[in-house]
């Protein structure tokens, strides 16, 4: 898919991605050329050159997680035992195995179940010991992928999107301040995988082994309910339907569960609440923050591109007008209104004297 | 627009289970018409009078956040009149797929 933001004609990366994925003169199929990715592949094999700004020690740990075995079967392991290499221009290098995508053109058909199975078990796996590890587990990028979409809208062309650009940032001004990357995340000991979504699962070994959890960029700890939270958009946005949501979310909670039964699950206490009768609450805000992140996305392609926004842009619009709204009005009156009062403060229904 | 009578600034209407009330912008005081606090309080013993909170899902899920499209029961009409879910996969196909 074109990237506005792609660097594009980026031959010398796709040719060292080539040599990197095993093809000696150079020749692979590009996969993926993003501004934050650039995926080739040589046969069974990926290489990828993760974003320029990647530090180097955080993905070295990120990729030790993807080789650990606490994570075998949850997320797929490297190819080369999770070493990287530095790449002409200076990227950062690595290689995988290629496994079989969701079919982008069938979207119901969308694994659910296995995403949310898997999921719970990234949640839930004990961690990785400290020492077979080569440094501190980092945090989770979930905010800072938010962070960056907004910043993105704002320095792309208007277009025609000023008004859905205003309703985006009224609905970004409401966040929590970690949402927005502006304070650290609530303290966790639970790994997540931090920019879930339906490109990241992949089926290993092809064409039919079980799925598996890809692209550990933004891989660390966190709030688990973020994981959870852009299907949960999604859903709230009207944009998925309500069968598709409960099998992925009844399918975390009943592995959550699970490991809890077998006494594998550690302490953490988050994604038991996620896995509870009401996971709203804990879900509400990274819900939003996400919302927020798809239709400020939408807005910054669409302005770039001089074209409308599409339905699913239009609908991820829609909620973030309903989110500005909703942190006006007063927080007594509405349910699930924990996390909101703790980014709008308010008296409640007071009267005039 | 309504000016709040108390700091001056621009007022916003909201409807509370069919009850219009002004609340303020700025210092988020509520201005209520004539019959408009009865009504809220014949509510509110409405509410506690009834009988336990709707059904969650069908699943044992709640339907929804408050700020969900008007399908999952929250307040106003919005204007995803039909079966939600079912419209606009293409373009949703390209959004399942990316960060």
């Amino acid at each position: 898919m074109a990237d506005p933001e792609s660097p594009g004609g980026n031959r010398a990366l796709h040719r060292a991605l080539a040599v990197l994925a095993g093809d000696p003169r150079g020749v692979g199929e590009v996969l993926a050329d993003r501004s934050d990715a650039v995926v080739v592949r040589v046969g069974d094999r990926v290489a990828k050159a993760h974003a320029p700004d990647a530090e180097a020690p955080a993905l070295d740990v990120r990729i030790r997680i993807a080789a650990a075995p606490e994570y075998r079967g949850v997320l797929l392991p490297p190819a080369s035992g999770g070493a990287t290499s530095r790449l002409p221009g200076g990227r950062l290098g690595s290689t995988w195995p290629l496994g079989t995508p969701v079919d982008p053109d069938d979207a119901a058909a969308a694994p659910w179940g296995a995403a949310g199975v898997l999921l719970a078990r990234l949640h839930t796996a004990p961690l990785p010991a400290p020492g077979r590890l080569p440094g501190p587990l980092p945090p989770m990028r979930g905010p800072a992928k938010a962070a960056r979409a907004l910043a993105r809208m704002r320095r792309a062309p208007r277009g025609g999107q000023g008004a859905s650009a205003e309703v985006v940032e009224r609905a970004w001004a409401g966040l929590p301040p970690w949402c927005r990357d502006e304070e650290p995340g609530p303290a966790s000991r639970t790994l997540c995988h931090g920019d879930f979504h339906l490109g990241q699962l992949v089926r290993h070994p092809r064409p039919d082994g079980p799925w598996q959890l890809i692209d550990i960029d933004d891989v660390g700890l966190g709030d688990p309910a973020w994981d959870l939270a852009r299907p949960a958009a999604w859903f709230a946005a009207g944009l998925l339907p309500a069968a598709e949501w409960e099998c992925f979310l009844g399918a975390y909670a009943r592995t959550v569960e699970g490991a809890a039964a077998a006494g594998a699950a550690p302490g953490e206490h988050l994604p038991h609440a996620l896995a509870g009768s009401d996971p709203w609450p804990y879900l509400d805000a990274p819900a939003r923050a996400l919302t927020v992140q798809s239709a400020a996305l939408g807005v910054a392609k669409a302005g770039a591109e001089g074209r409308s926004l599409d339905e699913a842009e239009e609908a991820c619009v829609a909620a973030c007008a309903r989110i500005a709204a909703l942190s006006q009005v007063p927080n007594s009156s509405r349910p699930g209104g924990r996390r909101l009062e703790q980014c709008r403060p308010g008296p409640g229904v007071s009267g005039h004297r | 627009m309504m000016q709040c009578p108390k700091c001056g600034a621009p007022m916003h209407t909201y409807n509370r289970s069919g009850v219009q009330i002004e609340q303020c912008g700025s210092c988020r005081g509520i201005f209520l018409d004539y019959g408009e606090l009865e009504a809220l309080t014949r509510l509110e013993a409405q509410w506690g009078q009834s009988a336990p909170p709707p059904p969650p899902g069908p699943q044992g899920y709640p339907a929804g956040p408050a700020w969900g499209a008007p399908q999952h029961g929250s307040y106003g009409h919005g204007h995803h009149g039909g079966h939600h879910g079912h419209h606009g996969r293409r373009g949703f196909g390209r959004m399942l797929f990316s960060s």
